[in-house]
């Protein structure tokens, strides 16, 4: 099966047609804005980080940063930067410039200010526009899709209908010979041994299991210990019986197909089928990962309902509670309730949820890009100096 | 025979999810996957929680999303309410550091 998307210069394949403004500093970020400001299909990253970052933090900016550019959603590729900040805008450009599509620098040092920073900004973005209004959506299958997944704002119908109805959906891209992405690793405690049976090799079950023990560390150190008091009274008058089932319901959104590898928080997927990318369980960060790694769109589960969306990545939001998607329209796509009333099985939830994620990778706009979410936050280790 | 809302994730499951309150003595259908199976409930079962859908032996898994939830107590009968009372966490080794 195919969808409908841009076919880039390396080869890779867009669910949509984005420029990019990246401020490579948080000094940059007004100028960054201020050339995105108006001009539709141009979009900027509200980054505030680049400067005074320590150890790993720096190798994370870099990673994301260079992955939202080389994310085959976005067809050009401005970076704004200030001058004297560790990272370099040159840096960046030099990682996405191997894919083939027109990256720019500007640099407000060098320019002489942010005003004209703004000016010659937007000369080149409208040309980047200009170009990328030229390219055409041809067919492409559906295995070159790299699809994230996430749950946030779950409920009690969140394990038992939307998680699994999109786990179906999965499923069905994984048969086409897609790839998903699984994360929130936080989230995996108590069921993290039974997806680790699901891996290929011994080696990736324990770089899973390690990847647990760091979160469930970090917590310990911080003074909390996530499988104390988990699941909580109000889980077990729920019903929710131990960690492993509580657990099981996050996990089991991804499809139930073998675990091909773990990677790093905003790293590409080196293989087809399931993977795991290490990252927190907060939803931006975690969004913000996958996006940096390729995703080109997301399957979004939620009990509450939840605005978040990805500025270059569309977000389909999903819940199976019905009053949350009659109260918050404006934010849900797809209403799964149907199966709790014992109208819709899992699998037919899952073809609409299928059907739905082809037309997004076609074109449609989900309701987050139409309200305009364009949520960016970067993990990081440590305080900056 | 009630129709009641019932949920099973997994084909392989040997639980089922009530998404309303059944009652003891109540014989109900249930669709797993294709098919549909008769279970009579032995005990009363608030919404949300789970009922064995066939025999399941002390220390044996507890299997929903197809995988194992945990282990029973004890021996668990068809249409029985399985819950904290009669399974728990399976023990398992703890991680090298």
């Amino acid at each position: 099966m195919k969808f409908q998307g841009y076919r880039r210069a390396d080869g890779s394949a867009g669910t949509r047609n984005i420029v990019l403004v990246i401020p490579s500093v948080g000094c940059s970020q007004e100028a960054a804005r201020s050339i995105a400001q108006g001009l539709k299909g141009v979009v900027y990253l509200p980054n505030i980080l680049g400067c005074g970052q320590m150890g790993e933090d720096r190798h994370i900016l870099k990673r994301i940063l260079t992955g939202f550019g080389l994310n085959p959603n976005v067809a050009g590729v401005l970076i704004v930067g200030l001058g004297c900040e560790e990272l370099a805008a040159g840096n960046i450009s030099e990682g996405i410039r191997p894919s083939g599509k027109r990256v720019e620098v500007l640099v407000i040092q060098e320019v002489g200010g942010t005003k004209k920073t703004v000016f010659l900004g937007r000369g080149m973005v409208k040309d980047m526009l200009a170009h990328a209004a030229g390219l055409r959506r041809e067919p492409i299958p559906l295995r070159e899709l790299i699809l994230g997944t996430e749950c946030g704002g779950s409920d009690f119908t969140s394990g038992l209908s939307s998680n699994p109805a999109v786990g179906s959906a999965c499923d069905m891209l994984l048969a086409e010979g897609g790839t998903v992405i699984l994360s929130e690793t936080p989230e995996l405690i108590g069921a993290e041994h039974l997806l680790a049976r699901r891996a290929k090799t011994r080696k990736v079950s324990r770089q899973l299991l390690d990847a647990v023990a760091w979160w469930e560390n970090k917590a310990i150190e911080a003074g909390q210990n996530i499988r104390e008091g988990n699941p909580s009274p109000g889980n077990i008058a729920g019903g929710i019986t131990t960690l492993e089932e509580k657990s099981l319901g996050c996990i089991y959104k991804a499809g139930a197909g073998p675990l091909q590898e773990v990677i790093a928080y905003g790293s590409h997927p080196n293989k087809n089928g399931l993977v795991f990318m290490d990252t927190p369980a907060h939803d931006i960060e975690q969004l913000t990962g996958m996006a940096a790694g390729g995703a080109q769109m997301v399957l979004f589960t939620t009990g509450r309902g939840t605005p978040i969306g990805s500025p270059i990545a569309p977000v389909i939001k999903i819940t199976g509670n019905r009053n949350t998607y009659l109260k918050m329209k404006e934010h849900m796509d797809i209403d799964v309730s149907r199966v709790l009333e014992g109208k819709e099985s899992l699998r037919e939830a899952g073809r609409r949820i299928f059907e739905e994620m082809i037309l997004v990778a076609s074109g449609k706009a989900t309701k987050a890009e139409k309200v305009g979410q364009k949520d960016f936050c970067i993990f990081k280790l440590n305080p900056n100096i | 025979m009630a129709k009641a809302r019932v949920i099973v994730i997994n084909g392989k499951d040997n639980v089922a999810t009530a998404l309303e309150s059944l009652r003891r003595g109540v014989e109900i259908a249930v669709e797993i996957q294709d098919n549909v199976e008769k279970v009579t409930l032995v005990s009363d079962i608030p919404p949300g929680h789970k009922f064995a859908l066939r025999d399941i032996k002390k220390g044996d898994s507890v299997i929903k999303y197809g995988e194992p939830i945990g282990q029973s107590l004890a021996k668990i009968v068809r249409g029985e309410h399985v819950h904290v009372h009669n399974v728990t966490s399976k023990p398992r080794l703890r991680r090298k550091q």
